[in-house]
């Protein structure tokens, strides 16, 4: 396998995957609580682009059957069809789950900074781990 | 302290990089995801869906007889998890009117 | 967020425009089947049509199109019929989920194609229902 076939064949792993690196910075280093939310969600997109780009076949259509028609072929009888024409359809499916999953773990996250700002007026982590300590020490 | 951070992300994203060489090269009709029988010996599943799609069920579309038959109890977990997604806004946000009237 | 709606041609633009994206997103849900779609789009859709009232015309106007208190019956709903056709499959004699033992006319391959379809409505009902009771529930302590 020569060196350009392997870049050609493995380029889209990698920018994927330096969008997920972005995602994770975006968690680790940024102290306002809204753009930590952010980064998830860029994550979280990343690893759906990184399913459904690695499930293509070059030369292939989608996975949606045209013309093959068996209607009136009994049953027992059925005509091959060729797994070369049409992509992979496994990760599509897979990808669907996950998107919806991404929606409801974003309006929960949400939901629980609304509730962090509503008590402790801040949104900050610095800050906010100091009022939480002060709570604490303040109640023992 | 932001040192360590910057190095864990490079170390993350550099081992990530490394493991996304050992797959077979995108695109690929011969890559071992697609084959009829997988590398352990069971038949494969990308295979056997396309193949069958259309004889169990009579529809055209394969994405939604695996989403909604072969594979429908994933379906209802993950309609599980959007109830439940649901009901926890619903619980922690909602406001009773003899509460605000106080 | 500025909530009178200063701008007529928005308002007035979003009523008229949403029974059409609902319209289209049945269309996504019943051709599952032939086209790209199903219920998880469909459901999507049907949320955007109404989300796109509540923007656009403000939050009076849009309660006399979906109401406030209808968001989580309604997914509840959606979760029930799913539940309810792997039920009545396996009052039947079959395992749960199994689509051949609904009581539907037509060889068993037909009635799998009907149960994908149950199943379809139910998705999609559930994800508008919880889709817009979310966005409804985020602006709970807004004043006016």
């Amino acid at each position: 396998m020569t060196t350009l076939e392997f870049i050609l064949g493995h380029y889209a792993y990698w920018l994927t995957l330096v969008l997920m690196i972005i995602g994770l910075y975006g968690m680790m280093m940024k102290r306002n609580l809204v753009k930590k939310l952010i980064g998830m969600t860029i994550f979280q997109v990343s690893i759906i682009i990184f399913y459904v780009a690695g499930a293509v076949k070059w030369g292939a259509t989608e996975p949606i059957l045209d013309g093959v028609d068996i209607e009136h072929v009994h049953h027992g009888m059925t005509q091959a069809i060729s797994t070369a024409k049409y992509i992979n359809p496994l990760p599509h499916t897979l990808m669907l789950t996950a998107i919806v999953v991404g929606v409801a773990t974003t309006g929960v996250a949400f939901a629980l900074v609304i509730m962090i700002y509503k008590r402790y007026k801040t949104l900050d982590e610095a800050v906010l781990l100091e009022r939480m300590k002060k709570d604490n020490d303040s109640d023992n | 302290m932001k040192f360590l951070n910057y190095l864990i992300l490079i170390v993350f994203g550099g081992l990530l990089i490394f493991a996304s060489t050992g797959l077979a090269n995108r695109g690929d009709a011969d890559a071992p995801m697609n084959k009829e029988t997988s590398p352990a010996g069971s038949p494969g599943a990308a295979y056997y869906y396309i193949q069958n799609a259309k004889k169990d069920a009579h529809t055209d579309n394969m994405v939604t007889v695996i989403l909604a038959d072969y594979r429908g109890y994933d379906t209802l977990g993950e309609e599980t998890v959007i109830y439940t997604a649901g009901l926890i806004c619903f619980l922690l946000l909602r406001r009773r009117k003899e509460e605000e009237a106080k | 967020m500025t909530h009178k709606e200063d701008n007529p041609i928005i308002s007035l633009v979003s009523r008229v425009v949403s029974p059409f994206i609902m319209i289209f997103a049945l269309y996504v849900i019943f051709h599952g089947h032939y086209s790209p779609g199903g219920g998880f789009q469909g459901g999507t859709m049907l949320a955007a049509a109404v989300l796109l009232v509540r923007l656009g015309a403000g939050r009076e106007i849009s309660q006399l199109q979906f109401k406030k208190s209808w968001g989580m019956p309604m997914g509840s709903v959606g979760v029930l019929i799913y539940f309810g056709t792997g039920f009545v499959a396996m009052l039947l004699g079959g395992n749960f989920l199994n689509y051949e033992f609904l009581p539907l006319a037509g060889h068993a391959e037909a009635v799998r194609g009907w149960g994908i379809l149950f199943v379809e409505i139910g998705v999609g009902v559930a994800v508008m229902g919880i889709l817009v009771a979310i966005y409804d529930d985020l602006l709970e302590g807004d004043p006016l």
